[in-house]
C-alpha cells in the first residue's frame, strides 16, 4: 500500500484544464443581490443610527429647536468638568463590578449544583431561569418592596432576628448595592443556563481518566478538569454579563430615579436618558452614548480577541 | 535509597545526570531487568454482576487474568465488555461478585488505590493541558501537594522543585519511549489521532502500573494507522511485562494481540482461550460466528442430512465450518457437495467463493487465487468436498456437541476410501 501511494504521481495541475466547474464559482451579481438585503438592513439599523449619534454629538441640537450648529468638541470638553457625568461613569462601574462577580459565581455554583442532580434538572433550571423571562421593571416594583426599609420582608426579617434594618434605597452608600442585587438575581440564571451547556460538552470520559489518574475529591475534578474546559464558557458569560451591567437602566428608573439624595444612583444610561429627553440636550446626550458605545465596544473587542486567542484550546 | 546514593556520586559528572539517573531507574523498572517482582498482578473476576434497574448488562462474568498475560474482552458492541473494565478500574460499582488484583480483594478501593492505568476509546486527553501536562498528571497528582496544584498560586508552595524536575524527567523518559518527545509543548488539539493515542499511552505507562486497561484505545484511528498501534501496543506490552486487559469488538485485533481471548455475549463470558484455540475449537455457535472472517458457514442438520444421506440426531441443530474447510480439488476425500456459483472476490492472495447449495443454504469459500484460476465450473455449478474432522457441531442450545459422524456408513464407500488412504 505505501509503495502504491507513493508510486502516485499526484493530481494534475488545476490550471492545465480551462474547464468550468458546476457549482465551484458563483457570479458578482448574484453574491451581491443574495448578501444584498442584509447588507441595507445592517446599515440602516445599525450603522447609520451610530453615525448620526457620533454626528449629533458634534453639534449643540436640542431637542425641538429649529436650528443645529457645529460646535466640535464642545459637548466633550463639557462631559469632562461635568461632575454629574463624572459620577455616573463611576457609580456604573462600581455597579459593574459588584453585578458581575457575584453574576458569574452564582451562576457556575448553580450550573454546578443543578448539574450534579440526578433528579428535578428540569425543574431546578427553570426555576433560576425563570427571573431572565420576567420583565425587570415590574420585577423592580417587587424589589422595591421587598427591600423596603420599613415595610419590606427582608427588612422584618432582620427585625425579627433582632438586627438592625437595612433601608437599601434610601441610604445613598447602599443604594448601588441594592441595586445591583436585582441584577444579580436577573442574571444569575442567565449565566446558570450558558454553563450548564458548557458542562454538558464536557466529555464523561475526561472525569473517567482523572478519576483513574487520581484526582479523588470532587473539588481536585473541578479545578483541573471543570473549571478550565469552561474557560471559554467562563470568559462568555464574564463578557455577556458586563455589558449587561453596563446597561442597567430599568431598575434605577423604577426605584430609585437616582436618588436618594442627587445622583448617589445615577448610572451612565440614566444620565444620558436625563440629559436627552429631560433636559432636551441631545448634543451632550449622544456625546455620552458615544462614550457608553466606546465602553461597550472595548468589551466587546476583548471578547473577540480573548476569547478566541487565549481561552480555546 | 540506592538509587540516591548512586545519583549524589555520580551528579559532578554532569548537570543532567540526576535525570539520566531517574530516567535509567525508570526504565530498569519498567523493562523488568531488574526482575522486581511488581511489575504484574494477577487479576481474578469472580461472578461479576451488573445490574441497571432491571436490565441486567452482566451475569455472573468470571475470569482469572493471570500476571503478565495479554488479556483481550472481545464482544459485540452492547455485550458489557466495557462495563467489566469500568468496574475493575473501579469507575462503577458492581452489583455483585469480587475482584482480586493479586488475590487481595479491591472492590472497596478507589480506581486510585487500585494501581491501574486506563486507556480510553476517546484518548481523554485534557483539552487544556500540554502534552507534557498531559503526562505528567498521574505523577504530578501523586507527589505534588493539592496546593501545589492550584493553576497560577501552585507554582509559589515551598519545597516542590525536586519532586517537578523528578516529573519533568520522567515524561520525557516516557514520551521518547512511545516517539512523542518532540510534541510535548503542544495542545492535544493540534496532534492526529495516533499521536493522541501514544499521549495517552504514555499518560498510562508514565505511573509503572501492574494493570493496563485498555478500552478500544484503536477503534478512533484509521484503518492503516490501527495496525501500526496493534504492533505497537504487543510490544509495549513485552517491554513493561505489565498485564493487559484489552477491550476491542474488532476480533482482528483480538486475535493478532492476545495471548488469550475472552469472548463475552449479553453480558456473560461465553469462552476463554488462546486466538487460535477460538478459531478452530469454538465452545458456542456465537463464538463460532464472531471470531474469523469471513464468517464460519453454518448450515442445518437437513442440508448435511443430504449431502450424507444419513440424519442426524436432535440433540445437534447446527453444523459449521470454516471457509477454508472447502476442498475445490478434484476426487479429494470427504464429503462431496454440489453447489451453485454466486460469485466471488479477489483478495489478491485469496479468493472468496460464494456458493448457494440447491436447497438456498449460502456457503463462503476461501481457497488461494492460484487455485481459483484452475477451478473447474461447468454449467455455473462447483462441487468441493468437506471432511468430517473440518465439522463442528453444535447442539438447538448453542453449545458445542460432539460430532456425530463415525467414518462408518456416513460417507460414500469410494470417499472413504481414498480418506483411508
Amino acid at each position: 500500500m505505501p509503495a502504491d501511494i507513493a508510486a502516485f504521481p499526484g493530481p494534475a495541475p488545476v490550471a492545465a484544464s480551462p474547464r468550468r466547474r458546476h457549482g465551484a464559482q458563483i457570479p458578482g451579481w448574484v453574491s451581491w443581490s443574495l448578501a444584498g438585503p442584509s447588507v441595507v438592513l445592517l446599515v440602516l439599523l445599525m450603522l447609520l443610527p451610530i453615525a448620526a449619534i457620533i454626528l449629533l454629538s458634534f453639534t449643540d441640537y436640542r431637542f425641538g429647536a429649529l436650528e443645529v450648529s457645529f460646535v466640535g468638541f464642545d459637548n466633550y470638553a463639557d462631559l469632562n468638568t461635568d461632575r454629574a457625568f463624572w459620577r455616573a461613569l463611576g457609580n456604573t462601574f462600581t455597579y459593574v463590578a459588584m453585578v458581575v462577580p457575584a453574576s458569574v459565581f452564582l451562576g457556575l455554583l448553580l450550573a454546578v449544583l443543578i448539574n450534579g442532580l440526578t433528579r428535578g434538572r428540569k425543574i431546578y433550571q427553570l426555576i433560576f431561569f425563570l427571573p431572565v423571562t420576567a420583565t425587570l421593571v415590574a420585577m423592580a416594583t417587587v424589589w422595591k418592596y421587598l427591600l423596603h426599609g420599613t415595610i419590606g420582608p427582608f427588612n422584618l426579617l432582620l427585625k425579627s432576628w433582632g438586627l438592625p434594618a437595612i433601608d437599601f434605597f434610601s441610604d445613598p452608600d447602599l443604594v448601588l448595592g441594592g441595586l445591583a442585587l436585582i441584577n444579580i438575581w436577573s442574571l444569575a440564571g442567565f449565566n446558570m443556563v450558558l454553563f450548564i451547556a458548557g458542562l454538558t460538552a464536557i466529555p464523561e470520559e475526561l472525569y473517567d481518566a482523572a478519576s483513574v489518574d487520581g484526582m479523588e475529591s470532587p473539588l481536585d475534578r473541578f479545578f483541573s478538569v471543570t473549571l478550565p474546559l469552561l474557560g471559554p464558557t467562563t470568559m462568555f458569560v464574564i463578557i455577556t454579563s458586563t455589558i449587561t451591567a453596563f446597561k442597567v437602566f430599568d431598575t434605577v428608573a423604577v426605584i430609585t430615579r437616582g436618588g436618594p439624595r442627587r445622583g448617589a444612583s445615577d448610572v451612565l444610561l440614566y444620565t444620558t436618558y436625563l440629559e436627552g429627553f429631560t433636559y432636551f440636550r441631545m448634543g451632550s446626550a449622544a456625546a455620552m452614548t458615544v462614550v457608553f458605545l466606546a465602553i461597550i465596544m472595548i468589551f466587546a473587542f476583548l471578547q473577540a480577541r480573548v476569547l478566541d486567542r487565549k481561552v480555546h484550546y | 535509597m540506592i538509587q540516591t546514593k548512586r545519583q549524589t556520586r555520580q551528579r559532578p559528572a554532569r548537570p543532567g545526570w540526576a535525570g539520566v539517573c531517574l530516567a535509567r531507574r525508570l526504565v530498569g523498572r519498567l523493562t523488568k531487568h531488574t526482575g522486581e517482582p511488581s511489575v504484574s498482578a494477577k487479576v481474578e473476576l469472580e461472578n461479576i454482576e451488573k445490574s441497571y434497574g432491571a436490565t441486567q448488562t452482566l451475569r455472573s462474568a468470571s475470569l482469572t487474568i493471570e500476571a503478565g498475560e495479554f488479556m483481550t474482552l472481545v464482544g459485540p458492541s452492547g455485550c458489557g465488555k466495557s462495563t467489566l473494565l469500568r468496574i475493575m478500574a473501579g469507575l462503577q460499582p458492581q452489583s455483585a461478585g469480587e475482584i482480586r488484583i493479586d488475590g487481595t480483594s479491591v472492590d472497596h478501593l478507589r480506581p486510585r488505590e487500585r494501581d491501574i492505568a486506563m486507556v480510553f476509546q476517546s484518548y481523554a486527553l485534557y483539552p487544556h493541558m500540554s502534552v507534557e501536562q498531559n503526562i505528567g498528571t498521574p505523577l504530578r497528582i501523586r507527589r505534588l501537594p493539592t496546593a501545589a496544584r492550584l493553576p497560577v498560586l501552585g507554582r509559589l508552595v515551598p519545597g516542590q522543585r525536586t519532586a517537578r524536575r523528578q516529573i519533568q524527567e520522567a515524561v520525557r523518559e516516557v514520551a521518547d519511549q512511545v516517539e512523542i518527545g518532540h510534541l510535548l509543548p503542544r495542545k492535544p488539539a493540534a496532534l492526529s489521532g495516533g499521536q493522541r493515542q501514544r499521549v495517552a499511552l504514555a499518560r498510562a505507562i508514565i505511573r509503572n502500573p501492574k494493570v493496563f486497561l485498555m478500552d478500544e484505545p484503536l477503534s478512533n484511528l484509521d484503518a492503516r494507522l490501527r495496525v501500526t498501534m496493534r504492533g505497537e501496543i504487543t510490544s509495549l506490552h513485552r517491554r513493561l511485562g505489565a498485564t493487559f486487559i484489552y477491550v476491542t469488538h474488532d476480533q482482528t485485533e483480538a486475535m493478532t494481540m492476545s495471548d488469550r481471548v475472552a469472548v463475552m455475549m449479553d453480558g456473560e463470558i461465553v469462552q476463554c482461550a488462546s486466538p487460535q484455540e477460538l478459531y478452530t475449537n469454538p465452545q458456542d455457535l456465537r463464538v463460532a460466528r464472531f471470531i474469523g472472517s469471513p464468517e464460519i458457514n453454518v448450515v442445518s442438520t437437513e442440508e448435511t442430512a443430504r449431502w450424507t444421506g444419513q440424519p442426524l440426531p436432535d440433540s445437534i441443530a447446527h453444523i459449521a465450518f470454516r471457509p477454508e474447510a472447502l476442498d475445490f480439488t478434484p476426487k479429494s476425500a470427504g464429503i462431496g457437495v454440489d453447489a451453485r456459483l454466486l460469485r466471488h472476490e479477489l483478495l489478491g492472495h485469496d479468493v472468496l467463493v460464494f456458493l448457494q447449495t440447491d436447497q438456498g443454504t449460502e456457503i463462503t469459500g476461501r481457497i488461494p487465487a492460484a487455485q481459483w484460476s484452475g477451478l473447474a465450473v461447468a454449467d455455473g455449478r462447483i462441487a468441493f468436498t468437506l471432511r468430517p474432522e473440518a465439522l463442528l457441531a453444535f447442539a438447538p442450545s448453542g453449545k458445542r456437541a460432539p460430532l456425530p459422524f463415525s467414518p462408518d456408513g456416513m460417507m460414500p464407500a469410494d470417499r472413504m476410501l481414498s480418506h483411508a488412504s
